[in-house]
């Protein structure tokens, strides 16, 4: 929108919102379309769900007006984080976020910070999991450890999803671990890392769940271990002999990593809550739904939900953790 | 053989009246997408995506693949009757594409153009149909190295003897790899050439670029001649596309040739827009006319419409098969396949044989429907050049600005756009060639990747690009196409010194 | 078309445009060569190519190229150059492009729709002498079929401004 739109906006929202005091109070609804800015490109593990609720939204009618997802990629998501924290007041803009809402501020000083925009709901935790190639000959974690700290440093090759951002602060985190350093590659996209190691191009990923899952079933990757503090609650058998709940956690196989990230809901700065608590409802609804239940069980999500108080606290938190982590690996911007 | 028996099966699955029905209102939507440049095949799906989640998965699927058929045949035709290519891959279709209509054979070109991309995508449904399983296992082979020998191979195949003097071809081809530049860097993360600018954040939009340098600089061009211009005197024949068929069958070769390089690099995955530039460039090295090339050679419509459309149908093998999408397009459709819970990898042939047979079904039915849908239209496309210029240049102008600004979603887009109009009528009447621009443009942030890739994965050892057959093979191909132009030069030296 | 100056028709030379298109170049070269040098243009051991190693030799590339087309049209400067385009031509072109830039412009504080209905009804009535009816059915219906197809159907927001708002779109 243009400048003078934006003034003429909000004007009128400040219109409508006095008119509201006066009134009777009614619940906010969206009174057009709804821009759901993904800061990642087609196709990747944001999107994929962004045009899950999308669909989830459109088949359950949960909404009024329709909801439209606008990919905004550009230097690591920053180009979608900045458009929502512009947007100021504009309740018909909300922006589902990853890792990068921590990571792409740290690594690039690109000026925004979680604290710019409004925090809506957390959906879910993404879990990450340590994979390699079913030839290979590590049957285990601590096999793979073992192997790693036997050869020489860069010996090992990991392959992940772009650069200084969630997959290359756990290979951090793993080579800390071990002891030895292993040469981090970065691709485009979650599909092309897991498949580079389908193919046997690299010994090792950290691809999510939901980006393996197909390979493993059908018996090209192997996962050896979880990097959570438990295991995964789904007992539902994935191969002919094993399920998700089945992978041993890291620390268990004595790679004391853990690393979850967020898949949460953010609006513009500025707007009200009334309007936030319908984003908190609508995100409630599309929970609720069986869809979504199979789409968290064949991704291995953490199904953690959070608002308010509570999310933002643990954004505070998360966003520490990843400030010390990002310091420790010297991926800080200089 | 078991893979007719299921696709009998997929035929009698989806081929019903309302179904038949979705696939006219399919391709329908599909062309209305690919005409309107920016709103390219991946929007437009996700777009419409969500009005398939109301029908039944069948007709939804349906629908669904011709939408993409649709948008597919549509991209052709805004470069042919305007030079703006609707479709990144239509880049290739202007260079012959557009010079026809201007010589009034728009509906030559028009049916050229369809021809090829029903005779691309059909070739390329085959293989899906009955190599599917082999073919896969050969995409696993590309690694770092192997894709940027593939990338090599375009762009040596593509570049040659240019007409325009060498210094600004080079200039231009600079020009263009440092603007694919801009941006972040994909493998160490630093923000290059961005000086704080958000809007540089994303860097330059291929499809920005091409609709400035070619749409709003061939406006400005046409400008030249006056506001009298009335349009061009395009004869409408209608047995139009008979008499261009008869034509057509004497360039199998080419045909065959673009069907190989365009199944190929879907496969790979290269991705569509590659493959149309490198089946034109061989196109033009093997043909006699070679200079005929660029003004107006039919040839040079159907080499890069067959490879184009076998290489975006080719896509889906890759995708169906080991869940990574060959192009922007294809991971949309992943998207909505994820939503009817089908989940893409090795497994959807034996998990969900009905509705890979159906869709695969669905695909044969939806190219051959959608060829004769956008055929019965050539004569009514070719009548828009007709309208006098006064109204169809403001509206042209109208439709680049929508699809500069919808690429992104960004007004500084449209802004850029106009800047790359002047520069592509600068460039027009100074004599730097544009398509080295455009390709290094589409190739450079690609090729640049899969090197240092290639590198962090050999520790800085350009060993990596001959370690095995396929690599040294396909680099052994690259430097063959580069320097094959020199060989006539050099025996005709031999031979005058003997 | 390598007309000579003093052919029959008065128009600008390619004298200008070429060096300042060159200087263009030239300029962007200089950007890239410095912007690669501050991210690093070193091969790092072990690691290949630093993200500023193929920039600069891109950007060495367009600094050499553009430099020796400059210096070219430099040593041309007082020869007879082919012509750039004639006075006639350069007016028409000036027609369009002039209410090209306008129109951007607009586009950026009014909005593409409001912007789209002038655009073509300037050209319909000024320079097509279309009658009124024609020309308000043209210019109305075109963004009209715009904001239909994008905003309603594909639900792809254009760029709006002060009216739409105004209407509450």
């Amino acid at each position: 929108m243009t400048k003078f739109g934006k003034w003429a906006g909000r004007a009128l929202v400040t219109a409508i919102a006095t008119i509201g005091l006066t009134g009777v109070a009614q619940a906010w609804e969206p009174t057009k379309p709804v821009e759901f800015v993904v800061p990642a490109g087609t196709g990747g593990g944001a999107d994929q769900m962004a045009r899950f609720i999308q669909g989830i939204v459109a088949k359950n009618k949960l909404m009024a007006q329709p909801l439209v997802v606008v990919n905004k990629s550009g230097g690591a998501g920053a180009e979608g984080f900045l458009e929502v924290k512009g947007a100021k007041g504009d309740p018909h803009k909300i922006i589902i976020t990853l890792s990068n809402l921590f990571t792409t501020p740290l690594a690039t000083g690109v000026p925004f910070n979680w604290r710019d925009l409004t925090p809506g709901a957390m959906l879910a935790l993404d879990q990450f999991v340590l994979w390699v190639n079913a030839d290979a000959p590590y049957k285990t974690a601590k096999d793979y450890v073992e192997a790693v700290k036997s050869k020489p440093a860069n010996t090992f090759k990991m392959a992940g999803t772009g650069s200084k951002q969630e997959d290359q602060i756990i290979t951090a985190m793993i080579d800390k671990a071990t002891g030895k350093k292993m040469t981090y590659v970065p691709f485009k996209g979650g599909g092309d890392v897991a498949v580079q190691l389908v193919g046997a191009h690299v010994d090792s990923t950290v691809n999510n769940p939901i980006e393996a899952e197909a390979h493993w079933r059908g018996g090209k990757l192997r996962p050896l271990c979880i990097m959570d503090s438990e295991k995964l609650p789904y007992n539902e058998k994935v191969t002919a002999t094993q399920s998700w709940g089945d992978i041993p956690t890291c620390k268990s196989a004595g790679v004391p990593v853990e690393y979850l990230m967020l898949r949460g809901i953010f609006l513009a700065p500025g707007v009200t809550q009334d309007q936030v608590d319908f984003y908190v409802n609508l995100f409630k609804k599309v929970r609720e739904t069986p869809d979504w239940a199979e789409f968290m069980k064949k991704g291995a999500f953490k199904q953690t939900f959070m608002t308010g108080k509570e999310f933002s606290d643990w954004l505070g938190k998360t966003e520490a953790m990843h400030y010390g982590l990002m310091k420790e690996a010297g991926f800080l911007a200089k | 053989m078991e893979e007719l028996n299921n696709l009998m099966h997929g035929f009698s699955v989806a081929l019903t009246l309302p179904n038949l029905g979705f696939m006219v209102l399919g391709i329908t939507l599909g062309i209305l997408i690919g005409v309107l440049p920016g709103l390219g095949g991946a929007n437009g799906i996700a777009i419409l995506l969500p009005l398939t989640f109301s029908m039944d998965q069948t007709s939804a699927i349906i629908m669904l693949s011709c939408i993409y058929w649709g948008a597919l045949f549509g991209g052709a035709i805004t470069s042919i009757l305007f030079n703006i290519p609707g479709e990144p891959w239509s880049v290739a279709t202007t260079f012959d594409g557009f010079p026809m209509a201007q010589q009034g054979r728009a509906g030559a070109a028009l049916t050229a153009a369809f021809t090829s991309s029903f005779v691309g995508a059909f070739f390329a449904v085959l293989l899906i149909t009955f190599l599917a399983p082999l073919v896969a296992k050969f995409a696993l082979k590309f690694g770092a190295a192997e894709m940027f020998a593939v990338q090599m191979l375009t762009f040596c195949s593509f570049v040659g003897m240019s007409k325009e003097p060498p210094a600004k071809t080079l200039a231009v081809m600079a020009l263009g790899f440092a603007m694919a530049a801009v941006g972040m860097d994909t493998v160490t993360g630093t923000l290059r050439m961005t000086f704080g600018y958000p809007e540089l954040l994303k860097g330059f939009d291929f499809l920005i670029a091409v609709i400035g340098l070619f749409g709003i600089g061939e406006i400005l061009l046409t400008m030249e001649e006056g506001l009298a211009f009335k349009g061009k005197s395009a004869k409408i024949q209608l047995n139009v596309v008979l008499q261009t068929w008869k034509e057509l069958l004497r360039y199998w070769r080419t045909s065959l040739r673009s069907v190989l390089v365009g199944c190929w690099m879907g496969v790979t995955p290269g991705g569509a827009t590659p493959a149309s530039f490198m089946a034109y460039g061989l196109a033009r090295r093997g043909a006699k006319d070679k200079d005929t090339f660029g003004k107006g050679n039919i040839e040079g419509v159907v080499a890069p419409e067959t490879a184009a459309h076998a290489a975006g149908t080719s896509a889906l093998l890759p995708m169906l098969t080991l869940g990574i999408p060959g192009s922007p397009t294809a991971a949309v459709l992943l998207g909505g396949l994820l939503i009817w819970g089908l989940q893409p990898g090795p497994l959807l042939f034996t998990e969900k044989p009905d509705f890979v047979w159906g869709l695969i079904a669905s695909m044969y039915l939806g190219n051959i429907v959608g060829l004769i849908v956008v055929l019965t239209t050539v004569p009514w496309w070719a009548a828009i050049l007709r309208i006098p210029f006064s109204v169809i240049g403001p509206v042209i102008i109208v439709i680049c600005a929508i699809g500069a600004y919808t690429v992104h979603s960004s007004i500084f887009d449209v802004v850029m756009m106009l800047v790359f109009g002047v520069f592509g009528y600068l460039f027009k009447k100074l004599r730097y060639p544009l398509a080295p621009l455009v390709l290094a443009l589409v190739l450079g942030d690609m090729a640049e990747s899969s090197f240092r890739q290639s590198m962090l994965l050999s520790q800085g050892s350009l060993d990596i690009f001959w370690a095995n057959p396929l690599v040294a093979g396909l680099m052994l191909l690259s430097f063959t196409m580069l320097l094959w132009p020199i060989v006539p030069a050099l025996k005709h030296y031999l031979r005058g010194r003997g | 078309m390598e007309r000579s100056e003093d052919a029959a028709e008065a128009g600008m030379s390619n004298r200008w445009p070429e060096i300042l298109v060159a200087l263009f170049l030239f300029a962007i070269g200089v950007i890239v060569v410095s912007d690669s040098i501050r991210v690093g243009t070193g091969w790092e051991e072990g690691e290949g190519p630093r993200a500023g190693y193929f920039p600069f030799y891109i950007g060495s590339i367009l600094l050499i190229s553009s430099g020796w087309i400059l210096i070219g049209a430099l040593a041309r400067i007082r020869k007879p150059q082919p012509q750039f385009a004639t006075w006639e031509e350069l007016r028409s072109v000036m027609q369009m492009l002039v209410p090209l830039s306008i129109y951007i412009v607009a586009v950026v504080f009014l909005g593409l729709y409001v912007s789209s209905f002038v655009l073509i009804a300037y050209f319909m009535k000024v320079h097509g002498k279309f009658g009124v009816i024609g020309t308000v059915l043209t210019s109305v219906g075109v963004p009209l079929a715009a904001f239909m197809l994008f905003e309603r159907w594909f639900l792809v927001p254009l760029p709006k401004g002060p009216l739409e708002l105004m209407l509450g779109l």
